[in-house]
This record gives structure tokens, C-alpha cells and sequence, in this order.
């Protein structure tokens, strides 16, 4: 099975490095054959892989494929862990990642960089696959690290625009925010458990869930809890938690097959699949998993609701992929790691669907993002708008669609918690899911439904998008519809996960959730008579009247009552302004402040310039004392060894 | 009063003495004169100690080399005394006076109190046929060879450094350079050179000959 | 019998008029140079005072290596006298400021 774990990593990086070095003598059409052979074996060894494990009942393999260094006291390798949960991530990084490479034929079909774009992709998958298979820390920050730079050299790839530099440098520095904590966090691992074997420090951490450490004077931390929520803030960063979201939205610089890929299917939710590895470390800290739980709920809602008020159709998905990584964090908050990793699986297909879905539309409309630019598109575009329509439906968590058993088990799991701040994320998440349904069918409507807002030119142009990348989004569709109903058993309440993830009996929350399950089709039953379901109807309704009904009299309305709060919204709460002026003008100031004060006059000034005119002061003063005369210098030594003698006889001896 | 003591008093009597006036005569003859006597005198004392080696050491190396050198040196620089004479009066207090500092610690330290005899009782008197000389060359050369060699090596570098500083190369005076006489090749003093050997045209104007060299060559 | 005392107050007497030597000869280079040689005999005095009384031969070897120290520092004091004498006419001390700071 080495092998095939093997080619599953190897045959994307290959593929890029041929894309990528030898881009120029393969030429177009050779640059996407190869990385989508590559991502193609790449999927084809996953899926044997999920075969071989899930079905075949094959154990947990855990080896060492090279060691990198061998000390004294560590060992830093380069090994897998493929259990069921690396599998699942394998199959949905390689799925996805061939319907985007497809999808990018069609996409970027007239840009310069075609060649570099596939390589930057392929070698996306294989960082990502590096990252998921890892059975190590250091390799998993290798990964982590990896991906983050591809991903900000595609956020960067048209790195002409002014505006796609500033994005990609804003998404490095705040996840390098995200990963020193991370950093940290590794760190403390290795210093208490001398290892970064995730097995061995498994193993170690009942040792370490008495130790308390004493940062501040006279306040002990429990040191479980400290590592978990260093790590998560790594987390954080790669997952795009508040407050270190900011630069997701940002990251829609880039092009659009990659915000699929990337900025909502795969990197993103590297943070959840990390935190759902170390469940046996976050299960140790209540005060970590409190932590995690807030954050994800305030994400959930606060970021959902900047939804609303965007207009560019990439940034409402943007946002909707921030809240929605949001609800998996609340999940893995109380301790149903499973409802996570279900809704991370599920989030992919359906958000790279949208993603996807909404490229089309601007592939369509000539590289228009600006919604209020479209309108009644459902004719023209009609493989788009239905993939769209069941992207938006599975988002919301229509009953049937694979949304909507992984939220509704996720709202379920969070409602059954008795951790602290249960409650606050329970009512989050309730308005979360409304919120969601509004913005998503507001999308939806604006797009695709009411009067054409386009120009005459570009409506008459208007037409569906080639071949390369319908295909894709039917072929994403199907998992978003059916995928939920198919696994939300074995999944969430059987044995899938057992191997990779545990959970303490004190955090109850998915041994209630089992006791009231009733099968996936019993749950779709019961789904009609939630109030989750009627909270989604309800925003669906809400946008059918603002969008549909009265599209000219009620937004303006509402933008006019709500007028602070809107503003609120627009400045997307503040956070860049406050990024902007606090820590990076504080950062400035400081740095300004180091340079004039203690590079310029203390280095500078008093210690190198100082040390020097010290010196020569010294040596105009005292070369006065050198006269050149042998019998001064004979009368001193004299005189030293007249005293050195007194001392001798009166003093010491 | 034993021989022995009364020998010892004379003799440090006549170094010190000697010691005395060989810092304060106007002349450096004279001076180095009055150091050999005090080296002198103290080579006695040595002898008394039954360092006898050390005491024909002193003698003969100091006595007879070193001082002789500084003789040597004293007449052959053609010194004018006078000026180096200069405040010797206005020194004499202070230099009396360190000097009075000095002994009375000294004194202090080296007393009866800390060296007397009760604590270091005067040792037994060697045997006649006790041999000094053979003591040394036994620590010398087993024990001290290492530090022996390096004497000796000290001593060629002085001796090296002595003639290497006072060495002077005269101007205008002629002398072998072997060096440049071994190096020497044929080439660099005889050059052969090909002479015409048609003695008939011997006398020729430089005109001539070349002309026939031109005609020659066409 | 003398004791050991008498023995290195005389080392002590021949190195104090040594040291009132270097203050009064102060201008005159060859009588300091005996005046350091002076004070090297001193020493070498109490080096075979205390190997005397002590039964050690080893103070007498000592000796030796000061004896062929001294002279080295004898030889190469009166090279550079001479070099210097030959270069300025003059042993004056007060003349010799180059090291004047």
C-alpha cells in the first residue's frame, strides 16, 4: 500500500514540476494534460485507497517513508498516517482538485500564465495531500506551510493588479499571525513529549494533563490547554477564523478556479481537519473546546451576515465559506469532530460547485463581478443555473441535500452541549442558518432571476460556457445533492471514524445526538418539522420578497432604516481599518520608533559612534601620561612593586 | 665570631659597598669596575653556601664575559658624562628614600622573626668530597633538560639579535657576495657573438657592408 | 652560624641600591643596565640562599637559567646601546622620547 500512498503524493508534484519548469516546451494543452493525468492517478489511488480501507477493512497505516534527520533527541520524518479520516480527505483533495484543473481549461483559457497556473495547482493538491497524510507534526506544518504559499502565490497570480498584491500579501501575514501560534504550539508538543509522531504523542498526553505551566506570575495554566489553543490558533489563521478572517474575502483576487479549491474546498478547512486529528488532545481541555466553540459561533453568524451586503458575487460566497467553516469550528467546539469533518466534506463539493458555478457566470458576462450588473440569467445560463441552484440548496440545508445532514447534525450536536457558551453558539448558529439562506438566495436571485441589469453588449454575448466547464459542475452537483444522504449514518453514528477520532464521555453531546437519530431518511422526514429547516425557508422567503417581489422598493428601504447597521456591515465591522491603523500603523510607529530611538541614537549614536569617540577621548586624554621617558615608566613599576610589598607585609600574607 | 661569619660580613660588606658605588661614580668605567667587585664578592658569598659551580659561574661568565663586554662598550662609545650627570643631587632623597622604604619591608619580611635560625636551622656541612657541580648536572640535564634546551636557545637568538642590531653595513666597502658567485651562469658574463668572417671587407664603412648584405640576401 | 635571614636581607641590601641606582643614574642608559644586573644578582642570591637551606639543588639550577637569561639581556641591551649611540651620538634617556604619547 506504500506505493500507492506514494503515487497519490508523488504523481501531483511530478505533474507540476513538469508544468512548471518545462511549461514552455509542453505547451498549453501538454501543461493540463499532464498535471490532470497527475491529479487523475492521484484520485485513482485515493479511491483505491478509500476502497482498501473503508470497504476492505484495511488498518490504520502508520510508516516512515524517510527520515530527514535523525538526532539525538528527535527524529524529524517524513511518514503517513492513512486511516479513514486521511482517506476521506484524500478522496475529496483529489476529487476536487480534478474538477478544478478542468474547470481551469475552460476558465483560464485565454490568460498568458496557463502553464504556471496548472503547476501552482498541482502543486497545490500535492501540498494539500502532504498535509492531510502526515503522520507528523513537522510534516504537517511542511504542508500547512506549502499550502499557505501557493496559495499566495494564486492570489497573487495576476500579479499586475495592485490589488492582488496587496490581497496576497495581507492573506501571508495575517496566517503567519495564525501560524506562529501554531508554531508555538508544535514547539510545546515537542518540548514535553519529545516527539512529533502523532501516535507517541497520543500516548504521552496523559502525562501531560496534570502539568501546569506559569507564564505570568502567579497564573497557572493547565498546559493542555495552552498547547490546544495555540494550535488552534494556527487554526484560526488557515481556517480563517475572526478575527484572523480578513484575509479570505481578500483572496478573491485570485482566479476562480482556485478560490474553489482552495479559499473554500481544501486549505481552508485544513484548520478543522487538524483540530479533529488532535481530538485526543482538544478532548483534554474544556477550556480550549469553550475557546473554539465561541469562535466558531461568532464566526458562523458576524460573517454570514457581511454576506448580505456584498455585491461582488465572489466575495458573498467568500463570505459565506468564512461562516460556514465557522459552523464546522463550533462543531469541533463540542467535541462532534464527526459533524465537522461530514460538513467540511459536504461544504467542499457545494462550495466548490458555487465557486465554480459563479465563475461560469463570469466566464459568461466577460469577467463581470459585480451583481448588480447581472440579472435574469437563469435563461441564458441553464447547466449553470441549475448546478447553482443545487449548490445554493445543499448551502442552506434544504431538507435531502447533503447540507443539510451535515448542519443539521452540526446545530443538533451544539444544542445538546453542556459546555459553556453552548448556549450563546446554539442561537448564533439558529440565526446563522437564516442568515445563510438569505444571503445565498439573494445571490441567486440577483443573478439569475428578475430584470437583466447588463449592459446591451455583454447580455448579447451572454452565453453558456463550453463543455470543460459545465462538465465539472454537473459532475460536483451529484456528491452535493446525494453525498449527504449516503454516508450521514456510517459517518456520524457508526464506526467510520472510531480509528482517528476520540471523544471523552464527559462531552455528550454526539451520544445524544445518536440516541434521537433515526436513519438518514427518518432525519429527512423530521427535517420538514425543525424549526433549522423553517429558519432556512424563512430567509429563502425573506429574499424571494426583498429580491423578487419588490427588488425596487424594499432594499433601498431597508438600506435606508438600517443605515448604521449597514455601515457597520460594510466596514466589515472594522476589522481592516482597525488592522490598518492599530497593529499595522501601531507597527509602523513602533518600527519607526526603534529605528530613530534605538537603532539611529542608541546603536548608532552611543554605542558604535559613542564607543569609538569614548576611545579616542580616552586616548587624547591619557596619552598625555606617556612621556617617553624611561625612568617615569621605571619609577612606576618601582612604585607598584614599593606597594605591592606594603600590602604584603602590613596587610595580606 | 667563626671564620665563616666573619668571611660573610666581609664579603657582603664589600658587595654592598661596591654595589654603592657603582650607582653613584660619576664615571661608567669606573662603575663597571665596582660591579665587578660586587660580583665578585657575591660569588664568595655563593661559594659560602657551598654553591661553588654558580660562584666559578658568576665569575667567569659575568666577571670575566659580561662585564667585559660592558667595559668594552663604555670606552668604545665616546660619552659625554656630564649631562647624563644631571640631577643626580636633585635625586639622591628619593631614591635614598624608596630605597630606605624598601629595605626596612624587606627587613621587616626577611627579620629573624620569619628566618631565623630557630626556623631554618643552618644545614650540616657538606661532605669534602660532596660534589656541587655533579648535583647541578644531575637536576640539569634529567630533570631541567627542557628548559635547558630552551636556555640554549635563548642564548643563539641573543646572539643573533646582538649581531643583527650592532651589525653595520658599511658604505664603500667591497666585499664577496657568495651567494650572487654561486648563481652566477655562462650566459649572464659571456656572450657570443657571430662575427662576420670575410676579413677582406674588414674596414668597410657601415654603408658598404650593408649593401652587401643587401645584395647578398636578393 | 648565619642564619638564612642575613642571607636575603644582603639579596635585600644589593636590590634596594639597585632601585636607589635606576633613580639617581636616571639619564645614563649603561650604568641602568648595571643597575638591572645588579638586581638580577639579588635574586639569584635568594634563589641560593633558600637552596641552601633547604637541601634543594634545584633553586641552584635556577640560578643557572637567570645567569643565562641576564646575559642575553646584557648582550642584546648593549647591542641596541651601541645601535643607538651609533644613530643619535647620545645615551642620554632624556633624549629618547619617541614613545611620547
Amino acid at each position: 500500500m506504500e506505493k500507492v500512498y506514494l503515487a497519490v503524493v508523488l504523481a501531483p508534484l511530478i505533474a507540476s514540476i513538469i508544468a512548471g519548469l518545462f511549461g514552455r516546451q509542453i505547451g498549453r494543452s501538454g501543461a493540463h494534460w499532464v498535471t490532470i493525468i497527475g491529479v487523475a492517478i492521484a484520485l485513482a489511488a485515493s479511491l483505491y485507497a478509500f476502497y482498501m480501507h473503508v470497504i476492505g477493512g484495511l488498518p490504520t497505516f502508520d510508516g516512515t517513508v524517510y527520515t530527514w534527520i535523525a538526532s539525538d533527541l528527535f527524529e524529524f520524518n517524513i511518514g503517513f498516517l492513512v486511516d479513514n479520516l486521511t482517506v476521506m480527505m484524500m478522496v475529496v483533495v483529489t476529487a476536487v482538485s480534478l474538477m478544478v484543473h478542468i474547470y481551469t481549461i475552460g476558465y483560464m483559457h485565454d490568460d498568458p500564465g496557463y502553464q504556471r497556473f496548472f503547476s501552482y495547482i498541482s502543486l497545490f493538491t500535492f501540498s494539500m495531500l502532504m498535509l492531510v497524510m502526515a503522520n507528523n507534526l513537522l510534516q504537517l506544518f511542511f504542508g500547512w506551510e506549502a499550502v499557505g504559499l501557493v496559495s499566495y502565490l494564486l492570489i497573487g497570480f495576476w500579479y499586475k493588479r495592485e490589488s492582488a498584491i496587496f490581497a496576497n500579501l495581507k492573506a501571508f501575514l495575517v496566517n503567519r499571525v495564525g501560524d506562529f501560534g501554531f508554531l508555538l504550539g508544535i514547539a510545546a508538543i515537542l518540548a514535553y513529549t519529545d516527539s512529533l509522531h502523532y501516535a507517541t504523542i497520543f500516548e504521552r498526553l496523559p502525562e501531560l494533563a496534570d502539568i501546569t505551566v506559569e507564564y505570568w506570575p502567579g497564573v497557572e495554566w493547565s498546559l493542555i490547554s495552552v498547547i490546544a489553543i495555540l494550535l488552534f490558533i494556527g487554526a484560526m489563521g488557515k481556517s480563517a477564523q475572526v478575527p484572523l478572517h480578513v484575509w479570505l474575502p481578500d483572496s478573491m483576487e485570485g482566479p476562480t478556479p482556485i478560490s474553489a479549491l482552495i479559499h473554500a474546498a481544501t486549505m481552508v478547512t485544513a484548520g478543522i481537519f487538524m483540530v479533529a486529528r488532535f481530538s485526543p488532545l482538544f478532548e483534554l481541555s474544556d477550556a480550549a473546546l469553550s475557546f473554539i466553540l465561541v469562535i466558531g459561533a461568532v464566526t458562523a453568524i458576524f460573517m454570514g451576515l457581511l454576506g448580505i451586503v456584498q455585491h461582488d458575487i465572489k466575495r458573498v460566497i467568500a463570505y459565506s465559506t468564512l461562516s460556514q467553516l465557522g459552523f464546522m469550528t463550533a462543531a469541533l467546539g463540542v467535541s462532534a469532530y464527526s459533524p465537522a469533518l461530514f460538513h467540511l466534506m459536504t461544504h467542499a463539493f457545494f462550495k466548490a460547485l458555487l465557486f465554480l458555478a459563479a465563475g461560469s457566470v463570469i466566464i459568461a458576462l466577460h469577467h463581470e463581478q459585480d451583481m448588480r450588473k447581472m440579472g435574469g440569467l437563469a435563461k441564458k445560463l441553464p447547466i449553470t443555473f441549475a448546478t447553482f441552484f443545487i449548490g445554493a440548496l445543499a448551502l442552506i440545508g434544504f431538507p435531502g441535500t447533503s447540507g443539510f445532514y451535515s448542519k443539521e447534525s452540526i446545530i443538533y450536536a451544539v444544542a445538546a452541549s453542556e459546555l459553556p457558551g453552548a448556549e450563546f453558539a446554539y442561537w448564533a448558529l439558529f440565526i446563522g442558518v437564516f442568515v445563510t439562506a438569505f444571503y445565498t438566495f439573494r445571490m441567486l436571485f440577483l443573478v439569475f432571476f428578475g430584470e437583466s441589469r447588463m449592459d446591451a453588449h455583454t447580455a448579447s454575448h451572454a452565453k453558456e460556457s463550453p463543455k470543460v466547464v459545465t462538465v465539472p459542475l454537473m459532475l460536483l452537483a451529484v456528491p452535493s445533492l446525494i453525498i449527504g444522504f449516503l454516508v450521514v449514518e456510517p459517518w456520524l453514528f457508526g464506526t467510520y471514524f472510531d480509528d482517528s477520532i476520540r471523544v471523552l464521555a464527559t462531552h455528550g453531546a454526539m451520544a445524544t445526538l445518536e440516541d434521537q437519530f433515526t436513519g438518514a431518511w427518518g432525519m429527512f422526514l423530521h427535517g420538514w418539522a425543525t424549526p433549522v429547516v423553517w429558519m432556512a425557508l424563512a430567509g429563502v422567503a425573506g429574499a424571494a420578497i426583498m429580491y423578487l417581489g419588490m427588488p425596487k422598493v424594499l432594499p433601498p428601504l431597508f438600506a435606508r432604516v438600517f443605515a448604521w447597521p449597514k455601515r457597520i456591515l460594510d466596514e466589515g465591522y472594522g476589522f481592516d481599518s482597525f488592522n490598518n491603523t492599530v497593529i499595522a500603523g501601531g507597527s509602523r510607529l513602533l518600527g519607526r520608533g526603534l529605528w530613530k530611538g534605538a537603532d539611529l541614537r542608541v546603536i548608532d549614536g552611543w554605542l558604535v559612534n559613542g564607543s569609538a569617540a569614548l576611545v579616542g577621548y580616552m586616548a587624547r586624554t591619557w596619552r598625555l601620561i606617556q612621556t617617553g621617558y624611561l625612568y617615569h615608566y621605571a619609577f612606576v613599576m618601582i612604585l607598584g612593586l614599593i606597594g605591592l610589598m606594603t600590602w604584603i607585609v602590613f596587610i595580606g600574607a | 665570631m667563626s671564620l665563616y661569619q666573619i668571611l660573610f660580613y666581609v664579603f657582603a660588606s664589600v658587595a654592598v659597598l661596591a654595589a654603592i658605588r657603582v650607582v653613584t661614580v660619576k664615571n661608567p668605567v669606573h662603575a663597571a669596575l665596582y660591579l665587578v667587585l660586587t660580583f665578585f664578592s657575591t660569588a664568595l658569598i655563593w661559594i659560602l653556601m657551598e654553591a661553588e659551580f654558580l660562584g666559578i659561574v658568576l665569575l667567569l661568565v659575568y666577571v670575566g664575559a659580561v662585564m667585559v663586554l660592558f667595559l668594552f662598550v663604555v670606552m668604545m662609545l665616546d660619552v659625554n658624562i656630564a649631562p647624563l650627570r644631571e640631577g643626580f643631587i636633585r635625586n639622591l632623597p628619593v631614591g635614598v628614600f624608596v630605597a630606605l622604604v624598601m629595605i626596612i619591608e624587606l627587613a621587616l619580611i626577611l627579620g629573624p622573626a620569619t628566618f631565623g635560625l630557630e626556623l631554618y636551622p643552618s644545614p650540616e656541612p657538606a661532605p669534602a668530597d660532596a660534589g656541587n657541580t655533579l648535583a647541578i648536572g644531575q637536576v640539569l640535564y634529567t630533570k631541567f633538560v627542557y628548559p635547558f634546551e630552551i636556555a640554549a636557545f635563548i642564548l643563539l637568538v641573543a646572539i643573533v639579535a646582538a649581531i643583527a642590531l650592532a651589525h653595520r653595513r658599511r658604505p664603500g666597502v667591497h666585499y664577496q657576495d657568495i651567494d650572487a658567485q654561486v648563481r652566477v651562469r655562462a650566459e649572464d658574463r659571456v656572450r657570443i657573438a657571430e662575427l662576420d668572417a670575410d676579413k677582406t671587407r674588414r674596414g668597410d664603412v657601415a654603408g658598404d657592408s650593408k649593401a652587401n648584405q643587401d645584395k647578398e640576401t636578393s | 652560624m648565619i642564619s638564612l635571614s642575613e642571607f636575603l636581607i644582603f639579596g635585600g641590601l644589593l636590590f634596594s641600591i639597585s632601585v636607589a641606582g635606576i633613580f639617581l643614574n636616571r639619564k645614563n642608559v649603561l650604568v641602568l643596565l648595571m643597575a638591572i644586573e645588579l638586581m638580577l644578582l639579588a635574586v639569584n642570591v635568594n634563589f641560593v640562599a633558600f637552596s641552601h637551606f633547604s637541601g634543594d639543588i634545584d633553586g641552584q639550577a635556577f640560578v643557572f637559567f637567570v645567569l643565562t637569561v641576564a646575559a642575553a639581556e646584557a648582550a642584546i641591551g648593549l647591542a641596541i646601546l651601541v645601535t643607538l649611540f651609533r644613530n643619535r651620538r647620545t645615551i642620554n634617556v632624556e633624549d629618547l622620547t619617541e614613545m611620547k604619547g
